[in-house]
């Protein structure tokens, strides 16, 4: 099978403008990976299902990962122009100091596919989307018309994560009744309060049975 | 002829309901609770705290180091320390549990308790017949309930409570030799004579804090000179619950099944369900 | 079926189920069977549209058993896991186990030592026969046996329950395998038991395929129904016997030469109608398969250490990096992606379940058919909700 370059170097000659790049996998079983930019989504994997060399027409796995939004902090030292009385004259003189500056990275939603070849029994072949922030920008293009196995698999993504799949021919939440709000699998998921007594609470659940304590004291909820 | 592959099949059930008079392998109907199967020496249900001696609460192995209550999957374990120390069966002061709780309604039985204990505390029990009809109270197991005693531990798993022994024995021996020998050279050291009032202190055992054995062995071993590792692993006991499980008890389970024909059954798993006359 | 013989149709949507229309007679009865049910394998729905008999639409819900395996295992340590992966498929939890330290393996690069690789594939071998022995017999008594013929298999699957139990402690959540090794073991008393029922095992076989095999009832209400096309199996992910039925040669055993497989000479079933016969078929010979690699592999077992006496138990913290680990499970391929950022815990943990994703086809198979055939296609996919629902 082709290594990660050669599969990059191919799908940029069927896909031109297809921004491909190999994120590369520190484990020792050195699965890399290849990002691609969602436009072209379909475009790729279609090439990659079709492909004589690849054949890739084996969709195994679909996930969905989250990464949340990063504060970076990073001192960097500025030189500014300021007015500062020198031996009793206003002169304009050079300072240097350092600031703190913080900025946030702004997390993503990933859906990772794993593609292998029946027909020339290789692979795997990793593939990796990303939306451009976790809030408002969460679309995908669908690969369920390239590979159905994708049919559940997307629809399962969209429940427990939110990455709306465009162009998927159903997408409606599958594992969690339908009613639900929120996405379960997101880091930043807050429980309902669904507190049921436990003789033995430690660790979080200790903490759960104590905040529900304190919301039926306030009042809030009723027991 | 149509019909033919019916009458095959028709033939079959016939021969095993004809067999079934006739031959015990077709009957394999156990009348519980009358008869009960065996379990084999291996089973597992709920844990249990072993304790050495007549007295479950002086004899008690567990140190309260919490390391199976952070290990748990389903955190069902809940230990709180004692503030003072009390004596053990060796006589030496130990922390112990004040409360040791296990809630049996949410433990999976998965024995990773048992594997990353590194005083051989905490063993599985196989009482299954533990149903009540409080569904809180009733399913949680104190630390009197949980105590069994060592030798309830040989008669449910023989193989292994005897290889435990050996074990803690063996510690317990190096140990000793130790502070015999640090006792020895203390009294060599002071000229003139009232030596040994040096306690066995076990300071002279190597580093690894949390995981420092102490010599709770049930048998009162007589002192060896040198340690003679006949079975367990090298002296410093490495990562518990790596070596115990994996490399030495089952090359003893062997010999021991080979030596002792006191149970020559229990050894061996029962692979049929026949259930003992 | 040649390899390059495989082709997908690049017609636009064309791998959607067909529409039936009805014949136009009377209203159309929407049903929903399940999730209360004796024929679904569990808490299973299937919202189906009938028209008289027939069937106009299916849709499978499911999700009545999440227990949000996925999220449980980003919240405990790589060893913590290990007993929750016991019950995903809850009649196979050996492979399982194997299939999660094979990933966690890969993830690390540990080695494991031969001892265990033999007692790995002793295990999932077993693992294979008893979980299609019962498959088996849950179909015939879906088919009306009424549980004789899945008591007999379930005489068979007690023996090996009971290996289970004298080695591992339990018979169904064994929390066996470890990263690098197994977990205790096996006596050589235990090896002589293992040869023992698998001596056993292959008149067990025979009895069963004379049974009910060639019964002419089971052969009318089997053949022909269900059928499942090569290409549309392929593209759909389906793994397994199910896909092995169609005639496609892909078993990850042979593909992906994971464990010692390659020391054993086993075949590959392969069906040719890709029907309900033909999968129950590739089940039966592929336990004959399963009898003739656990001979070999009884035969010589290597001694030794059973676990890699350098590998981490606790504080196990791997470095960060991603793998997939995948095994040929007995419902289909069985993969695992771990991704670490090298905390104790991991980043993502993701289980890819075969029985959901042969699930995808199950409106394309039962389309047209009468709702009889519904409950025997459903039973020939070989699904256990707690992998669908994890």
């Amino acid at each position: 099978m082709k290594s990660v370059e050669e599969i990059k170097a191919a799908i940029e000659a069927a896909v031109p403008g297809a921004g491909v790049k190999v994120i590369s996998n520190p484990a020792p079983i050195a699965q890399h990976s290849l990002l691609i930019d969602a436009q072209h989504a379909v475009a790729v994997a279609e090439f990659l299902r079709d492909d004589e060399d690849l054949a890739l027409d084996y969709l195994s796995n679909v996930t969905g990962v989250d990464y949340l939004d990063k504060e970076i902090s990073e001192k960097v030292k500025v030189t500014r122009q300021v007015p500062k009385e020198v031996d009793g004259v206003q002169q304009i003189v050079d300072e240097t100091v350092e600031e703190t500056r913080k900025h946030v990275e702004p997390g993503y939603l990933e859906a990772v596919y794993h593609l292998f070849s029946v027909a020339k029994k290789h692979g795997p072949v990793i593939v990796r989307f990303r939306t451009a922030n976790r809030s408002d920008q969460v679309e995908l293009p669908s690969l369920t018309p390239v590979w159905r196995s994708a049919e559940f698999q997307e629809r399962e993504v969209f429940d427990l994560f939110g990455i709306v799949f465009t162009g998927h021919p159903d997408l409606r939440r599958i594992l969690m009744w339908d009613e639900f709000k929120d996405y379960p699998m997101r880091r930043d998921y807050v429980e309902p309060d669904d507190f049921e007594y436990e003789p033995t609470p430690h660790d979080d659940v200790l903490k759960r049975a104590q905040e529900h304590k304190a919301k039926v004291a306030a009042g809030e909820v009723s027991q | 002829m149509l019909g033919d592959g019916i009458l095959k099949g028709l033939v079959e059930t016939a021969r095993n309901f004809a067999g079934s008079y006739v031959s015990k392998e077709r009957m394999t109907t156990v009348e519980y609770p009358e008869e009960r199967l065996p379990l084999p020496e291996a089973a597992r249900n709920f844990p249990f705290l072993v304790y050495d001696g007549d007295d479950w609460e002086k004899g008690l192995r567990c140190v309260a180091c919490q390391i199976c209550e952070k290990e748990c999957p389903p955190k069902c374990i809940y230990i709180e320390k004692s503030k003072d120390k009390k004596p053990d069966y060796v006589g030496k002061p130990q922390i112990y549990p004040a409360k040791f709780d296990i809630d049996i309604s949410v433990c999976m039985s998965c024995q990773i308790c048992v594997e990353v204990c590194p005083f051989e505390a905490i063993k599985m029990n196989t009482e299954f017949e533990l149903a009540t009809d409080d569904r809180f109270a009733g399913l949680l197991l104190d630390r009197k309930q949980l105590s069994r005693s060592n030798e309830y531990y040989h008669q449910i798993h023989p193989t292994e409570a005897s290889e435990v022994d050996a074990r803690l024995a063996e510690e317990k021996a190096k140990v000793e030799a130790k502070a015999k020998a640090a006792a020895e050279a203390a009294a060599a050291k002071a000229a003139a004579a009232p030596a040994v009032g040096s306690p066995a202190t076990p300071a002279a055992k190597p580093a690894a804090p949390v995981e420092a054995k102490p010599a709770p062995a049930a048998i009162a071993a007589e002192v060896a000179k040198a340690p003679v590792a006949a079975t367990a692993p090298a002296a410093p006991k490495p990562l518990p619950g790596t070596g115990s499980d994996g490399t030495a008890p089952m090359s003893a389970e062997d010999k021991k099944a080979a030596e002792t024909p006191a149970k020559p059954d229990e050894g061996e798993p029962k692979a049929q369900g026949e259930p003992k006359e | 079926m040649s390899a390059s013989s495989i082709k997908t149709e690049k017609l636009a949507g064309w791998n959607r189920p067909p529409v039936i229309e009805s014949d136009g007679e009377g209203e159309l009865l929407e049903v929903a069977m399940g999730p209360h049910h004796p024929s679904t394998h569990g808490v299973f729905r299937m919202d189906v549209v009938l028209d008289g008999e027939r069937v106009i639409k299916l849709k499978p819900v499911f999700g009545y058993l999440h227990r949000n395996h996925e999220q449980l295992g980003e919240r405990q340590s790589y060893l913590a896991s290990m007993p929750y992966t016991d019950r995903l498929d809850y009649f196979c939890s050996l492979t399982n186990n194997w299939a999660y330290a094979l990933a966690v393996e890969k993830l690390v690069g540990q080695a494991v030592p031969e001892r265990a690789e033999y007692l790995r594939v002793i295990l999932a071998e077993l693992t294979r026969i008893q979980n299609h022995a019962s498959t088996i017999g849950f179909l015939l008594q879906e088919m009306g046996a009424s549980g004789t013929p899945l008591m007999y298999a379930f005489r068979e699957r007690e023996k090996i329950l009971d290996l289970f139990e004298s080695l591992t402690g339990s018979r169904m959540m064994c929390n066996y395998m470890r990263f690098g090794g197994c977990r205790v073991d096996a006596s050589p008393a235990w090896i002589e038991a293992t040869r023992k029922v698998v001596s056993g095992l292959n008149s067990f076989v025979d009895e069963f395929e004379n049974f009910l095999m060639t019964n002419e009832i089971l052969m009318a209400r089997c053949q022909g129904i269900g059928v499942l096309k090569p290409d549309l199996a392929v593209n759909a992910g389906i793994s397994g016997p199910m896909l092995r039925a169609t005639g496609v040669n892909y078993d990850i055993r042979k593909v992906d030469h994971y464990g010692i497989y390659d020391r054993f000479k086993f075949r590959v079933p392969l069906g040719d109608h890709g029907d309900i016969y033909d999968r129950y078929m590739v089940r039966m010979l592929e336990m004959r398969e399963s009898i003739s690699i656990l001979n070999q592999a009884l035969k010589d077992v290597p001694a030794g250490p059973v676990m890699d006496p350098k590998a981490k138990i606790r504080n196990f913290r791997p470095k960060a990096g991603e793998s997939y680990g995948r095994i040929e499970a007995p419902k289909g391929e069985l993969g695992f992606y771990l991704i670490s950022d090298g905390s104790p815990n991991p980043y993502r943990y993701r289980v890819r379940p075969p029985s959901l994703i042969n699930l995808t086809v199950l409106e394309d198979m039962c389309l047209g058919s009468n709702v009889a055939d519904v409950v025997l296609i459903f039973g020939s996919v070989d699904i256990v909700l707690g992998e669908v629902d994890r």
